[in-house]
């Protein structure tokens, strides 16, 4: 059996094909998914590849952003405007309403990566999710890299890392008890270079602090961080200017920025193909408080 | 690397397994190849240097690069399949690690289902041991097109020429037994680099590629099936809206062959024929579709479609079966499968339930011992088995179909994923 080289695909239409039989797959066996849509770059990616996936119906499912309170404004706006767009229905499972109603507490550090988690559960519990896409990569973090394209959670929201189900061929077991629920991760195969190319093959847009611009940082634990209402510059430290992009978009308290000229989608992938330092690594407060500590927020059901 | 070159040439996709343990160089070689394709990054390497320091090894253990779980860092042991993905101009590569010795089976048959090659390491120093032929068995059994033998720490043999020769063709004559299309021995140095990226310099009676070479080279596109069309539905889409109205699209992913507008095709199980009337993606129609291709395809004519249906040509069909022969690795810790057990089944998109009827032989894969006394299988043990289901299956021989000829066995009382099937017969 000889092909022409015409039956051949390129990587980034495999990784399309893929996820999007993923995302059909949840769609076709699970009753109540949701896509957690932060205005990152990759839960971004993952709404065009849910509305190719459905094409030409909308996009069947909700989307919940986990709001932690610390939003950078262009990353709100943005999540509005593309709400709109595609007539979605978005779900807001808001970290300050449940600090307000004692659900968690605000954490000594002031960050609230940790306190997102029992939010995002109740969210799930409260509307009876029991899909959640979410964008994470298996290039990430080491965690990450065994982590499952359907990843089982028990009833509490819980990662078992050493008990995961066998995923073989494309054949992937959602089954679950009521209570429990599956993590789908529809980009795990996909580098960040993998999605910047994609981001600039699709002429995807994105929220524009993605893209090198002026702002006031200090520089904390060899990172700059903005400074903003929650994130007062300590004293000590001093606020300069400076032409910054953010590689990740998350809590705006614990992400920070790295130096970059990089304004336009092709500069951006010069850049992170020339980069020797993850993503994570760069801009996540986050990720650094222990060897495990990607690993310990995941088994408490971190996203 | 400059952008226009990123996007000059298209790039395809490999996905390779590897398999043995931390004596064998395995992650040494794979972190090399991280490494010298600068996929890896400074803080992940400054993060195992300092673990390494930290826990007195002699050398940076690239092995912690990728055991990134609590439990394997402190016990020293890798638990499950970890994926790896870097890239060159030519390709982007997907590996699938699958460890040494904790459930060996398990996690090398779930890294194999979806690789393109197998990558099998051996201590030049110690030959091919018992682990070796296991993993060239695996491979086989689940129909891995391309096999590669890194012959390693070829430097603690003085590079010599009939050291590799000797396992070389021991190996080749042990693979002769068993179903390898496609197998390239290549000698390595992971430690020091040689043969890994570039040709090696101590080693000039080797005639063939470095092993990034082999692995950006290797021809994969004929490894797909473009003979039988099969097609399972995924999903119907049927959009619930005032602009778009009588729309019916079958969503699925194409598992084999060649879709094409104007083709008279059958849908199973019903057996009702039409022609397709347009491929589609969300960016328009498109005059072809072939693996792995995620389209949408419409029919000229209305016949009740749904999920699990399979649509393939008049003049070459799958089965349509409801007893089924197949080799079954077992994977569950807790219960052995038995006969009479029921189970789930997930095979393509179709669900059904299943009996075990008959257990023929257990197969001791290091000896290819066929064991007919044996009543169950446990964890990690191989067998072929007779299954009835209660709805038919649309299958293929694995032998001939991956896709259409490979299920999963599910707990029903667990929902666990407790075995892996690949169809030897239909009935």
């Amino acid at each position: 059996m000889t092909a022409p080289a015409a039956y051949q695909v390129t990587h980034l239409d495999a990784l399309e094909a893929e996820s999007i039989f993923v995302m059909r797959e949840v769609v076709a066996e699970m009753e109540r998914p949701v896509l957690l849509f932060s205005g990152g770059k990759d839960s971004i990616v993952m709404l065009r590849l849910a509305q190719k996936a459905f094409a030409p119906a909308q996009v069947p499912f909700p989307v919940m952003h986990v709001d932690t309170g610390h939003n950078f404004p262009e990353v709100l706006d943005y999540r509005d405007r593309r709400v709109a767009e595609l007539s979605l229905q978005l779900v807001v499972a808001s970290v300050p309403e449940a600090l307000a109603s004692g659900l968690v507490r605000e954490s000594a550090d002031g960050m609230r990566n940790r306190i997102q988690t029992p939010v995002l559960l109740e969210a799930v519990e409260k509307h009876r999710f029991n899909a959640l896409f979410g964008g994470a990569r298996r290039d990430e973090e080491k965690a990450r890299a065994k982590e499952r394209m359907f990843s089982f959670r028990d009833e509490f929201g819980q990662w078992d890392p050493k008990n995961q189900r066998p995923e073989l061929w494309a054949l992937y077991n959602g089954r679950h008890h009521p209570g429990e629920s599956i993590r789908v991760f529809p980009l795990s195969n996909w580098t960040e270079l993998d999605v910047w190319h994609y981001i600039a093959r699709e002429r995807i847009e994105l929220p524009s602090i993605y893209y090198a611009h002026e702002r006031e940082v200090v520089e904390r634990d060899g990172m700059l961080y903005a400074v903003n209402d929650f994130l007062p510059a300590r004293a000590g430290e001093e606020r300069f200017k400076a032409r910054v992009r953010y590689r990740t978009v998350g809590d705006a308290s614990c992400t920070a920025a790295v130096r970059s000229d990089a304004d336009t989608v092709e500069k951006v992938i010069e850049e992170v193909a020339a980069t020797r330092i993850t993503e994570r690594g760069a801009t996540r407060g986050d990720d650094r408080v222990s060897e495990a500590a990607m690993e310990d927020r995941k088994r408490e059901g971190y996203f | 690397m400059t952008t226009t070159e990123v996007q000059a040439r298209p790039m395809d996709l490999l996905r390779f397994a590897t398999a043995g343990s931390v004596d064998d160089g395995k992650s040494t070689l794979i972190g090399r190849l991280l490494y010298d394709t600068k996929s890896l990054f400074t803080d992940q390497l400054a993060a195992v240097e300092a673990v390494s320091a930290a826990r007195g090894d002699e050398y940076t253990n690239l092995a912690l690069l990728t055991d990134g779980l609590r439990a394997e860092r402190e016990q020293g042991i890798t638990i499950d399949v970890a994926y790896r993905y870097f890239a060159t101009p030519r390709r982007k590569f997907i590996i699938a690690d699958t460890p040494g010795h904790i459930q060996y089976t398990r996690n090398m048959v779930t890294g194999a289902s979806t690789a393109d090659l197998a990558l099998i390491l051996v201590d030049a120093r110690k030959g091919l041991v018992e682990q070796s032929r296991r993993h060239a068995f695996l491979c086989s059994l689940l129909r891995v097109p391309h096999l590669v033998l890194c012959v390693n720490k070829m430097d603690l043999v003085d590079f010599s020429q009939d050291v590799f020769e000797r396992i070389a063709d021991e190996f080749t004559a042990f693979a002769a037994k068993l179903d390898v299309p496609d197998l390239t021995v290549v000698p390595v140095s992971a430690l020091k680099g040689d043969n890994i990226v570039t040709r090696s310099e101590n080693m000039p009676w080797y005639e063939g590629p470095a092993l990034l070479h082999h692995l950006e080279r290797v021809h994969i596109a004929s490894d797909r099936n473009l003979v039988d069309v099969r097609f399972p539905v995924q999903y119907v889409i049927r959009p619930q809206s005032r602009v778009v109205t009588d729309y019916r699209g079958y969503a699925g992913q194409v598992a084999s062959g060649v879709l094409k507008p104007g083709d008279e095709v059958m849908v199973l199980p019903s057996g009702f024929t039409s022609r397709i009337a347009a491929v589609e993606t969300a960016d328009g129609p498109v005059a072809e579709a072939f693996p792995p291709m995620s389209v949408t395809v419409r029919l000229e004519d209305e016949i009740d479609i749904s999920r699990g249906d399979m649509i393939c040509r008049p003049n070459n069909a799958p089965a349509v079966a409801q007893d089924i022969e197949a080799m079954v690795c077992w994977m569950d810790e807790t219960r052995p499968l038995r006969v009479g057990g029921k189970y789930a089944i997930k095979h393509t998109t179709r669900a059904a339930r299943a009996i075990v009827r008959g257990l023929h032989y257990r197969l001791d894969i290091n000896s290819l011992h066929r064991d007919d006394s044996a009543g169950e299988l446990r964890l990690n043990e191989i067998g072929r088995v007779r299954l009835r289901t209660t709805v038919p299956l649309l299958a293929d021989e694995y032998r001939r179909n991956r896709t259409t000829g490979g299920f999963v066995i599910i707990d029903e009382a667990t929902n666990r994923t407790v075995g892996a099937g690949m169809i030897v017969e239909t009935a």
